[in-house]
């Protein structure tokens, strides 16, 4: 997926939203502002109604989209919507696992694969367990990215990356999605150990939440993946799309600046 | 304690915590640690010879164990039929089978230097069973439990606190047992250096469904012993109730090689099995994963989990332990629902006939074990687990009543 992004000048963007938040149709409009507003990519989840590794915040917009009824089907068919006029832009979806495993490996790869998604990440899929899935998805040329945290001995880090295909994502903190308690020079340390033994790009997200944060695991991370503070801004709107153009464009814009702007746009790999 | 099984050929988990498809470790990477730690602890220390006497040394002083094996005379004369034998959980310290695995798990805490320990309850008894334990070892207990659980089993809430422990009160989701779990591993994924997850029952990713399994299998040994030693043979069926499956699994494991013993486990089918009110994930889920394992589970069309119904707070939880899922498929156990309604019948028999109350989850199994017996008639022998004393949920029984106790 991100064949340039090791490498690059700059760190990638991956701002996180859940499809369906706040209603279903708002969603590929948002996906395209925040492109517009300088995300490279973007990280789609997939509502799930037992966010266990997700904070209150994701928890809550994950509950918002359910309301809604949106399903695994429904937010591929937004991918498709978005490919529409995106053709380039990587999207990844991430959620966990029992939707996928409801719809069948085969199918939701087939699916997938017709709607544009470039890479899954299954939250509570170890890759000891996503051998199927795994292989479903790279028959089709999607990626299947894997986590990696701070609890990760090396042997298994190699292990991981060794599986692992797109980039791999390092989980932050010891802790959920939007937790507050980031320790920036940890991250640095375990990400520059992760990529003496990884050929992949290494994104880093969880607590990443404003851009002086941002900018400090841009010089280090491949990539910077935020989720809860973009999703806060859709919150915070409470329903008014006027609000969530404004705020997220305003929020995105600042990351981008934060993190320092690319010379061209990135593009996924055929 | 490792007394080796009967049945040759039954040997789960394999080594990956898999029960044929199901089981497995389905977390966060976070946790990947943690339960590899668990993993050589549960391996080791499960056939240490000096931690298992110090187990059986607790069980037998602490818990009170052996537990009775009672047969219930007018409970047997009542359903008309096969003799009904009650094994006593409900004597057992704190009042259920929760406290044998709970006993077991914090000295596990101890062995990896583990300060704190935390734990999901539905119905209060495993957050009491483990507040107990913790507060015996001194060791720091927050349990997380749903506003709605909360709510019906406020005397158990109450013992929590008495006993040290903080109640979190989880608000997301459907707020029962599910929704208190999800809480649990989220508080486990931050705390994870210096944090114990002490699960309840045999769910969650691998190994606690094998732990769990282990710990509690001392309820099937013991009736073993006790009725060959009452009835010099083995019982026709065993019967227990299944939330997640703990009691069930740990009367059951035992006589799994014993092909001539069948085994019921009885789910809640609260208003019914038809309705969208009821908790039976074996008799009418799908497969599917949550809370780290792969099981049977109640979910729609999409794999989103749905809210379950039970009268019994300790059974409301829509999915249940891998074994259970694989006992299910092998044939080897039968799985049965009970409403609401019969759940009531077996516990005022119970209460009635005998003088036991018992928990309204265990009252399911009464219910069922009395149409049983009732259908294998005389000189057959049925052994219930009577898992929990009914205490906790006068106030239930006393609203359905119409009486404000």
């Amino acid at each position: 997926m991100f064949k340039e992004l090791r490498g690059e000048q700059r760190a990638a963007l991956i701002p996180y939203i859940t499809a369906g938040d706040p209603q279903p149709a708002a969603t590929v409009e948002i996906m395209r502002l925040m492109v517009e507003a300088g995300a490279d990519a973007v990280e789609l989840g997939v509502p799930f109604s037992d966010p266990m590794a997700d904070g209150p915040v994701i928890q809550r917009a994950s509950q918002r989209a359910l309301t809604h009824g949106v399903s695994i089907g429904d937010v591929l068919a937004m991918v498709a919507k978005f490919r529409e006029n995106q053709p380039d832009v990587p999207v990844i979806l991430m959620g966990y696992l029992n939707p996928v495993e409801v719809m069948g490996y085969e199918i939701f790869a087939k699916r997938a694969a017709e709607s544009g998604v470039d890479g899954v990440i299954t939250v509570d899929m170890p890759p000891e367990e996503a051998a199927d899935l795994s292989a479903a998805l790279t028959t089709r040329g999607i990626d299947s990215i894997y986590l990696l945290a701070p609890t990760t001995d090396p042997d298994r880090v190699r292990m991981i990356c060794d599986r692992a295909s797109g980039f791999v994502y390092y989980v932050s903190l010891r802790g959920v999605t939007g937790a507050g308690h980031i320790d920036v020079a940890e991250v640095e340390d375990h990400v520059r150990d992760i990529k003496t033994q990884c050929a992949l790009p290494v994104g880093v997200g969880f607590g990443i939440d404003s851009p002086p944060v941002a900018a400090e695991m841009s010089r280090f991370a491949d990539a910077v993946i935020v989720g809860s503070a973009v999703v806060r801004c859709i919150e915070q709107a409470d329903g008014d799309m006027q609000q969530i153009r404004q705020s997220l464009t305003d929020f995105i814009g600042s990351l981008r600046e934060a993190i320092g702007k690319r010379p061209q746009p990135l593009a996924a790999t055929p | 304690m490792a007394i080796p099984n009967q049945a040759t050929d039954y040997d789960f988990p394999d080594e990956r915590g898999h029960f044929g498809p199901y089981g497995g470790i389905f977390v966060a990477e976070t946790l990947m640690r943690p339960l590899a730690e668990l993993r050589e602890a549960y391996e080791v220390f499960l056939k240490d010879p000096e931690f298992l006497a110090q187990l059986d040394s607790d069980l037998q002083h602490y818990v009170g164990r052996p537990s009775p094996l009672y047969f219930a005379e007018r409970l047997t004369s009542h359903y008309g039929g096969a003799k009904i034998y009650l094994k006593r959980e409900d004597l057992n310290h704190t009042g259920a089978h929760k406290i044998n695995n709970t006993v077991g798990q914090i000295l596990l805490a101890q062995r990896l230097g583990k300060r704190r320990v935390i734990a999901e309850t539905g119905a209060g008894q495993h957050g009491v069973a483990t507040a107990t334990v913790a507060a015996r070892m001194g060791l720091d207990c927050v349990i997380y439990m749903g506003a709605e659980d909360i709510q019906r089993q406020a005397i158990n809430v109450y013992r929590m606190k008495l006993l040290g422990a903080q109640v979190v009160t989880v608000e997301s989701g459907s707020r029962t047992l599910k929704d208190a779990l999800n809480e649990a591993l989220r508080d486990w994924v931050t705390n994870v250096e210096n944090t114990f997850y002490i699960i309840g029952t045999v769910a969650g990713p691998h190994p606690y469904p094998a732990l769990v399994r282990d710990l509690q299998a001392v309820i099937g040994r013991e009736t073993r012993e006790q009725i060959l030693a009452a009835e010099h043979r083995l019982p026709d069926a065993l019967v227990a109730c299944v939330g997640g499956g703990s009691n069930a699994m740990g009367l059951f494991y035992p006589f799994i090689g014993d092909r001539e013993v069948a085994m019921y486990g009885v789910e809640a089918a609260g208003e019914g099995i038809n309705t969208r009110y009821h908790a039976a994930s074996l008799c009418a889920g799908k497969v599917g994963v949550l809370h780290g394992q792969r099981s049977y589970l109640l979910e729609n069309e999409h794999g989103q989990v749905i809210e379950t119904h039970s009268i019994s707070a300790g059974l409301d939880y829509p999915g249940v332990g891998p074994e259970h899922a694989w006992l299910k498929d092998s044939g080897r156990a039968q799985y049965v629902a009970m409403t609401d309604e019969e759940a009531l019948e077996g516990f005022y028999s119970s209460t009635r006939k005998e003088g036991i109350l018992p928990a309204l989850e265990s009252s399911h199994a009464i219910a069922y074990a009395g149409k049983l017996a009732n259908k294998l008639g005389p000189n057959k022998i049925v052994v219930i687990n009577l898992s929990g004393r009914g205490d906790k949920d006068v106030h239930t029984i006393a609203a359905r009543e119409g009486i404000e106790v």
